[in-house]
């Protein structure tokens, strides 16, 4: 958890006074008793009504000091806790902005929006509760049992035996309790599972029929949950009962050792009082404790959950200085020699490129070897899963290569600042994505300081330029994640978002895939005619969409099986001539 | 006035929903009567003991104290023992609850037409059977535990305080109402605070969903500054107003802790000046002043129990909704049986909203073991065909008839087992390989489960999973790629091949070359069984009997590849396109 100490640090001062404020008001309470005891003891054992009077004045004084006390750790609680919680989400978004795509693909959106959301807001109350309580509770239990052996050393024995064996069974009960709960969460994901995965397939079931055993098999899953549930609350139900006895024997112990003390003449009645008083203050601070326990067990849940996505490494730093892998040892990395042909720099080179997800996987891409020049246009065309994509994510460095090296303008990617790396290169994805705001903002996020001309003309080139208009123009709303345009027009919006930018490197992930022959054809006539110096990387899976490109990169299985022209190609490779009859 | 009647109404339903648990909701309230009343008895006892310790020498053991403590200790395990059977009971009735309430929404779900749940966000859906049902049950076992022993508390504590002096008691009952008032005064107060809070979290929780969920497009344009810069905007404005209603709600402890010390101290007054005048003795101070202190604790509690439920109804709400959510249309018993495989549209209309026309005045007669194919340019109503075959939706006018039967004269379990489909939306269960492929047929044998496999080209990188048919795929198949999930849908269809199939875009996220390949097997599957077919890649299609050429929810031209291509219409120009660069 030590990532999270962090996002304390600014707080230290308020998380020493808010305790300390709490321990203050607490030792006022330590003293209640006595002032009670000597109440019993000087006023009404002598009649002595002013002296009753002025005690009574000295607990509404202390209740007064008490109120200011924990008013002034209330504060420094609530103002440690939400600040550690800003700063927090703050760091964690940061964090995930830095994450490379084989960790974004590894955790999943939905994990990271909920470690977001949800973890941190168990986080901030399990600190605000630390804070105010968990000093609180065993200072009362060790002080009362402190005041007790001031009151008489034998009679205060029986605090001695009963405290230690109370801590026992609750944190006993407790830790058995853990594993139960852990069981019941986990059920309760498996539902929460089902729950979603029933209604995403919701097509296909009724299709299928399959209506009735889907609710068969929920059923037995919220039977399961409900077993467990009981089970797991009966156990911790086990609590509150046992503290009660152990706590109320102690109690009878208490009287009994107090009556001997004082036949033998050793204390007062007053101070059997106080010694009653002091036993009840302990039995009502561990209900608290125990309750508190509960919640910090769930906030260190979440604490863990949360530090483990923070120790997730940052993708991909620039590493400064870096010349290259050290498998291309022998292979000098300056520009002048890698670009061997007609002493031209290429735009893009991939040298002997192999990606492997992780340790001990099979290598994605294998050997991969290319070089492309300024104002090429490049396909990347193969079957499902042979690399297309990771081939494309090396040029912005969204995938670090494990082998070889991937180079852009002559330099290899890992030295480049990552974000000058991608104003460079853009890449249009394979699910378009737009943002809550008007269209002008989306096309925006490409150039910052785009005009209305430039955006009305790259949604022109886009083929996108008409249903905008038909809606509201530059001013339509794009709802959140652009759920208000239809699949085809959310790509051709995002195309316009990348052509708007004017890139050197401009990559297009199957990124018309949702579009119809008619509109795909004109949109990519209206990209290739207004190219300019623009090197284009198009991904496909049609043959036909890549008769012009200057060269066609064939991938089966990671490896490049056939580099080249089209017309080439449909002589010499085979696999592309059997993908460009189908 | 109108909340109070729509919380009556939703009581009535929650009554509903507990009334098969009343005996151990009979017991849940009899126990509580009981613990209460049996630890109020202890401090009494605890009193007199005291009584009995005056002076040195004067303290008699055996025949008094002895007795008294002996009695504490049976009134101490009753009370334990009594506690712990409560908490199973009010266990047992909470979760089985929730499990009811579970169940049923869940089999409502089933029958909820999907007009309903296409508009829907799922996400909202699955939180309210998952975490609204479980607050509600959170906020009902702990409203309705400690408003009922709090009152318990409230009446036995008045009952025994009054049985020992009245002067003190009545000091206790004027003084601790303030409580109440300084609770409820701050709970005012903040409840506009709570609002701003979680108005701005949920400002805050939308921009994380977006930046997030969409991490990838924010990374490829450089945007991570610029919304990390928006996001503490938001952060920043929580941070101030987050404060303000911790804040200020934590100061209903303290205040009516202060509140409870004035208690005390105006106990230990009376009941200190009356023990001198002789009105009470020292044992029943202590027992007093104990009482003090838990007369006042319900009063506390209580004013958190009334958010605590409301918040409940609030959630319970929300399930109800989904619960009394009217279902699909009533079935008809009839069921569809032998079907030949003819499938005729007469008139049809449907618009999914009435100010958006879709389809009007959609005709097709289909002869069985025939090849249809539909296409068009996106959105043009080519799925909405396949809602209505399938009756996902009903049609607004017109009909739909499989061999001359009204498809809502059949029972709809009959219709859509007749056929057999695959989707462009992928869906697998969160299950084994081997499970996914036999969902439509359980019985299927091994071999034809593999057949079907390998027929779909599913076979080959099944084997290379890591436990082959036994892997499990994690939730919607995460882990394979887009095309060999649809793969598996492909070989899950023909492991049942009814008499009619519906491909809508199956293909689409298979590349060209795998696709190519599993003709053969779309061939063999469409042998003889009427078909529909949704493709945008024309050359998958030429083969069809029929094709509908769609626009705009009309059918611009109909008939065979070579016809259309001779008419130049729409689809020549759709087909001359595709290959152009």
């Amino acid at each position: 958890m030590k990532r999270l100490w962090i996002f304390l640090k600014g707080y230290t001062k308020e998380c020493v006074l808010a305790p300390l404020f709490k321990l203050f008001e607490a030792s006022l309470e330590l003293i209640v008793p006595l002032v009670v005891a000597a109440m019993i003891d000087n006023g009404i054992a002598n009649g002595d009504k002013a002296y009753v009077v002025k005690m009574c004045f000295v607990l509404i004084g202390f209740a007064v000091v008490g109120l200011a006390f924990s008013i002034t750790a209330q504060f420094f609680a609530a103002r440690a806790a939400v600040g550690f919680a800003t700063e927090l989400r703050h760091g964690l978004f940061a964090h995930i902005e830095k994450l490379s795509f084989s960790n974004i693909d590894g955790q999943g959106a939905d994990t990271l929006i909920t470690r977001m959301t949800g973890d941190i807001n168990q986080l901030q109350s399990g600190v605000n509760m630390t804070l105010r309580l968990f000093l609180r509770s065993p200072f009362i239990v060790l002080g009362a049992m402190i005041m007790a052996f001031t009151v008489d050393v034998k009679a205060a024995l029986v605090f001695a035996v009963v405290i230690p064996v109370l801590s026992l069974a609750v944190f006993a009960l407790l830790l058995l309790g853990i594993p139960k709960f852990d069981s019941v969460q986990r059920a309760t994901d498996k539902l929460t599972g089902k729950t979603r995965e029933n209604l995403t397939g919701v097509r296909v079931i009724r299709a299928f029929a399959k209506e009735e055993d889907e609710i068969r098999g929920y059923s037995l899953a919220t039977e399961l949950l409900e077993k467990l549930q009981v089970k797991a609350a009966n156990f911790t139900a086990l609590m509150n009962p046992v503290t009660f006895v152990l706590i109320n024997i102690g109690l009878v112990a208490l009287i009994y050792t107090g009556a001997v003390r004082v036949h033998v003449g050793a204390i007062s009645q007053g101070a059997v009082v106080a010694l009653v008083n002091y036993m009840s203050q302990i039995l009502v601070e561990l209900i608290k404790l125990a309750n508190l326990v509960i919640t910090i067990t769930k906030a260190v849940a979440c604490g863990k959950r949360v530090n483990g996505l923070l120790e997730v490494p940052e993708g991909m730093p620039a590493e400064a200085g870096n010349e290259g892998p050290a498998t291309s040892g022998a292979e000098p990395q300056t520009p002048v020699s890698g670009g061997e042909a007609n002493g031209r720099v290429p735009v893009v080179s991939f040298r002997n490129v192999s990606v492997r997800y992780y340790e001990g996987a099979d290598e994605a891409l294998k050997d991969i070897d290319f070089d492309v020049y300024k104002g090429e246009t490049v396909g990347i065309i193969g079957g499902t899963g042979s690399g297309k994509t990771t081939l494309m994510g090396l040029i912005p460095r969204f995938y670090d290569v494990s082998a070889g090296a991937c180079l852009v303008d002559g330099k290899d990617v890992r030295s480049y600042d990552p974000e000058k790396l991608r104003e460079k290169i853009v890449t249009v994805l394979q699910k378009a994505v737009l943002f809550k705001g008007t269209v002008r903002d989306n096309l925006r996020m490409g150039k910052p300081d785009a005009t209305d001309d430039e955006i009305i003309e790259a949604l022109k080139r886009a083929q996108a330029y008409d249903f905008v208009m038909s809606k509201n123009g530059l001013d339509t709303q794009v709802e959140q994640e652009g759920r208000n345009f239809s699949g085809g027009q959310r790509q051709r919006l995002s195309i316009a978002r990348a052509l708007i930018k004017k890139p050197e490197v401009l990559i297009l992930d199957d990124s018309s895939s949702a579009l119809d022959y008619a509109t795909d054809a004109a949109l990519r006539k209206a990209i290739s005619e207004n190219l300019g110096d623009t090197t284009l990387f198009v991904v496909s899976q049609r043959a036909g969409t890549l008769a012009g490109a200057d060269k066609v990169v064939v991938l089966e299985d990671g490896e490049a099986v056939g580099i080249g022209k089209h017309e080439e190609l449909l002589k010499t490779c085979d696999v592309y001539r059997e993908i460009a009859n189908a | 006035m109108n909340k109070i009647k729509t919380n009556k109404a939703t009581l009535v339903k929650v009554l509903k929903y507990l009334k098969p648990h009343f005996p151990l909701i009979a017991v849940t309230i009899v126990l509580s009567v009981a613990v209460v009343l049996l630890s109020l008895y202890l401090p009494r006892l605890t009193g007199q003991a005291v009584d009995l310790i005056k002076h040195a020498d004067e303290v008699d053991f055996f025949t008094e104290l002895l007795k008294i403590l002996i009695k504490m200790l049976e009134v101490i395990v009753l009370t334990a023992a009594l506690q712990w059977v409560l908490s199973k009971c009010n266990n047992t009735v909470t979760y089985r609850v929730i499990r009811d309430l579970r169940r049923d929404a869940f089999n409502r779900i089933q029958k909820l037409p999907l007009s309903y749940l296409d508009t829907k966000a799922h996400g909202e859906l699955v939180s309210r059977v998952i975490n609204d049902v479980e607050q509600f049950a959170d906020g009902l076992l702990i409203g309705f535990t400690q408003l009922f022993t709090g009152v318990v508390t409230i009446i036995g504590t008045l009952f025994f305080m009054l049985r020992v002096n009245l002067i003190v008691t009545a000091v206790v009952v004027l003084v601790t109402p303030v409580s109440l008032f300084v609770a409820a005064f701050i709970a005012k107060h903040t409840h506009d605070m709570f609002k701003v809070q979680s108005e701005t979290k949920g400002e805050q929780t939308a921009l994380i969903n977006e930046t997030v969920g969409n991490i990838k497009t924010v990374i490829a344009y450089n945007r991570e500054g610029e919304r990390l810069e928006r996001f503490d905007e938001i952060n920043r404005k929580l941070q101030k107003c987050s404060l303000r209603a911790i804040f200020y709600s934590s100061l209903v402890n303290p205040s009516t802790r202060f509140v409870n010390s004035l208690v005390y101290a105006g106990v230990g007054l009376a009941g200190g000046l009356g023990a001198i005048n002789g009105a009470l003795t020292v044992g029943e101070l202590t027992c007093l002043l104990s009482y003090a202190n838990q007369y006042t604790k319900p009063f506390n509690e209580i004013s958190g129990v009334v958010t605590e439920l409301q918040n409940a109804f609030v959630c319970i709400e929300r399930v109800f909704e989904i619960i009394e959510k009217e279902p699909e249309t009533a079935e008809k018993t009839r069921r569809l049986e032998d079907v030949k495989g003819s499938v005729d549209l007469k008139n049809v209309y449907f618009s999914y909203v009435p100010e958006r026309k879709l389809i009007e005045d959609l005709n097709l007669s289909v002869k069985p073991g025939r090849k249809i194919a539909i296409v068009g340019p996106t959105g043009c109503g080519k799925t909405t065909v396949i809602n209505l075959l399938m009756r996902f939706y009903d049609v607004n006018s017109g009909s739909v008839n499989v061999d001359g039967f009204d498809v809502r004269d059949v029972t709809r379990k009959s219709l859509r087992q007749s056929y057999g489909m695959v989707l462009q939306d992928i869906w697998l269960k969160h299950d084994t390989v081997r499970n996914n492929l036999l969902f439509a047929n359980p019985d299927a044998t091994e071999e034809e489960m593999i057949a079907a496999a390998k027929a779909a080209h599913a076979h080959s990188f099944i084997k290379r999973l890591p436990k082959g048919y036994d892997t499990v795929l994690s939730e919607n198949g995460g882990g394979l790629s887009e095309g060999q999930k649809q793969l598996l849908c492909i070989a899950r269809v023909m492991l049942k091949l009814p008499p009619m199939l519906i491909l809508d875009e199956a293909t689409s996220s298979i590349d060209t070359r795998t696709e190519h390949k599993i003709q053969d097997a779309f061939s063999r599957m469409m042998n003889g069984r009427t078909s529909f077919i949704v493709a945008h890649r024309l050359s998958t299609i030429q083969n069809a009997d029929v094709i509908l050429v769609m626009k705009d929810g009309h059918v611009l031209e109909q008939g065979r590849h070579e016809d259309l291509l001779a008419n130049k219409g729409f689809y020549y120009t759709l087909y001359n396109s595709r290959n152009a660069v």
